[in-house]
């Protein structure tokens, strides 16, 4: 069945008409070409598919798109400046190696942009818990609780 | 993933019918962090999923001023449960059990009720509910039913929910004063960890802060269902508490234990861990309890 649905996207308003059975993972690559998002385990294991919806950190995987309907949901893709400045998450990450292949990122930073948000002084041991789902198979999770630490620094919780 | 039709009634009652309609084929869905994993699998093929989410009463956490008595809808999620300071503050064991369960993504969409009526040996959420004397409220096509938690499960993966039947909320009787409780999921690793061995004590005390006048050992993963150590629980009322007699608590409820050998761990460990843990959450119950009174 296909049911139209209305969300905010990265502040846009979408319209959108969607399969009962696709995942909010699917919607956005498959349909929308937003590859972003990645799909890593497919089982809400790994975290590489995180977005927000509504403020919280979600598994895109394991989300049904009928469910965003009325939602607001922010991306990857949404946090850059339209100039192509980065978001500081992204920056920070950038700068203190917390990036290695990449796969990871995405989600490594919507989880700790949720966190930032809520949470703008999150301590180390806050940050850990907050990323317990997401997993790197890189660069070691130090280079990534330091990039997140300097974000705060920067003010990541910011737009 | 195998396409179906997502069905989103608004009252209990509307799932019920809707359930009715299509039975065979029909399967509800709470926030679907294992139901979709299901679908996707091919563990599970239904033609429609009924969705509980838009059924306001069945969201709500609410506690009773008047009578004490607490209210969980069975969708109320882990992550509200474990923000909430009405829960941190008042009811420690539900905070310690949700707060480790899955990943902050999994407790963000991730019911209670979803939890309890997977029945999986290692559900956290069930211990502390059980360890509060927690009681089901059930809603199916003949009408409501209710059930002690404890009661809820028959073996892995199976409730005493007939089909189409909902678990619409759990509710708590008020506690007790002088009353301490404390969970811990003891597992390989800190985060994304099925338990071991989960492990949950609740303890009431007397005026005197010391004689047990009611105690509540919970252990999950100890048996095919969350279990209660009776025994053990039996040995420390009247007894006064401290760590010599937490300790025999903690060696008479190992052996009541049902324990065995899985892929994650040896069953003379779990023993261990029970000793060890029964103990050293009953300290902290102690604890708890002398800090506020």
């Amino acid at each position: 069945m296909t049911t139209n649905i209305s969300f905010l996207l990265n502040g846009d308003e979408i319209s959108y008409d969607v399969k009962d059975h696709w995942t909010l993972l699917h919607l956005l690559r498959e349909e929308m070409g937003l590859i972003g998002t990645k799909e890593g385990c497919g089982n809400g294991e790994c975290g590489a598919c995180t977005v927000i919806v509504d403020k919280l950190a979600v598994n895109s995987c394991l989300y049904l798109a009928i469910e965003v309907d009325g939602t607001a949901i922010e991306t990857i893709e949404g946090l850059a400046s339209t100039d192509g400045t980065l978001h500081p998450l992204q920056q920070s990450f950038v700068d203190n190696g917390g990036i290695q292949c990449g796969f990871c990122s995405p989600g490594m930073i919507m989880s700790s942009k949720a966190l930032l948000d809520e949470n703008p002084n999150a301590n180390r041991e806050e940050i850990k818990q907050a990323l317990a789902g997401n997993i790197c198979r890189c660069t070691g999770y130090i280079p990534i609780f330091k990039s997140v630490e300097a974000a705060k620094e920067m003010g990541g919780q910011n737009e | 993933m195998k396409p179906f039709t997502y069905l989103s009634p608004k009252t209990v009652e509307e799932a019920i019918a809707f359930h009715g309609q299509h039975s065979e084929t029909a399967k509800y869905i709470g926030g679907g962090t294992d139901v979709i994993v299901k679908v996707k699998e091919g563990w599970m093929e239904p033609d429609f999923l009924i969705s509980l989410k838009k059924i306001k009463e069945m969201s709500e956490l609410h506690k009773n001023e008047a009578t004490g008595e607490l209210s969980i809808g069975a969708m109320v999620t882990h992550a509200t449960l474990e923000k909430s300071l009405m829960i941190q503050n008042e009811y420690p064991i539900v905070y310690d059990a949700v707060s480790n369960i899955g990943s902050l993504q999994v407790r963000n969409v991730g019911t209670i009720g979803g939890n309890l009526i997977n029945a999986v040996p290692s559900a956290d959420g069930a211990i502390p509910l059980i360890a509060l004397d927690g009681v089901a409220q059930l809603h199916g096509a003949d009408g409501e039913r209710s059930s002690d938690v404890k009661d809820l499960f028959l073996a892995p993966y199976k409730t005493i929910l007939k089909p189409g039947e909902i678990l619409k909320k759990i509710t708590i009787p008020p506690q007790a004063p002088r009353t301490g409780s404390a969970y811990t999921k003891f597992g390989r690793r800190a985060a994304m960890e099925l338990p071991l061995i989960g492990i949950g004590v609740l303890l009431t005390v007397d005026e005197d802060l010391e004689t047990c006048t009611r105690a509540r050992i919970v252990l999950g993963v100890a048996a095919p269902t969350p279990m209660r150590a009776v025994d053990a629980e039996k040995y420390l009322i009247g007894k006064k508490i401290n760590e010599n007699v937490l300790i025999e608590a903690g060696k008479i409820a190992a052996d009541e234990s049902k324990v065995r050998d899985s892929v994650r761990g040896k069953a003379w460990h779990r023993k261990e861990m029970i000793r060890v843990h029964v103990k050293r959450m009953g300290l902290n119950c102690l604890k708890k309890i002398q800090k506020i009174n």
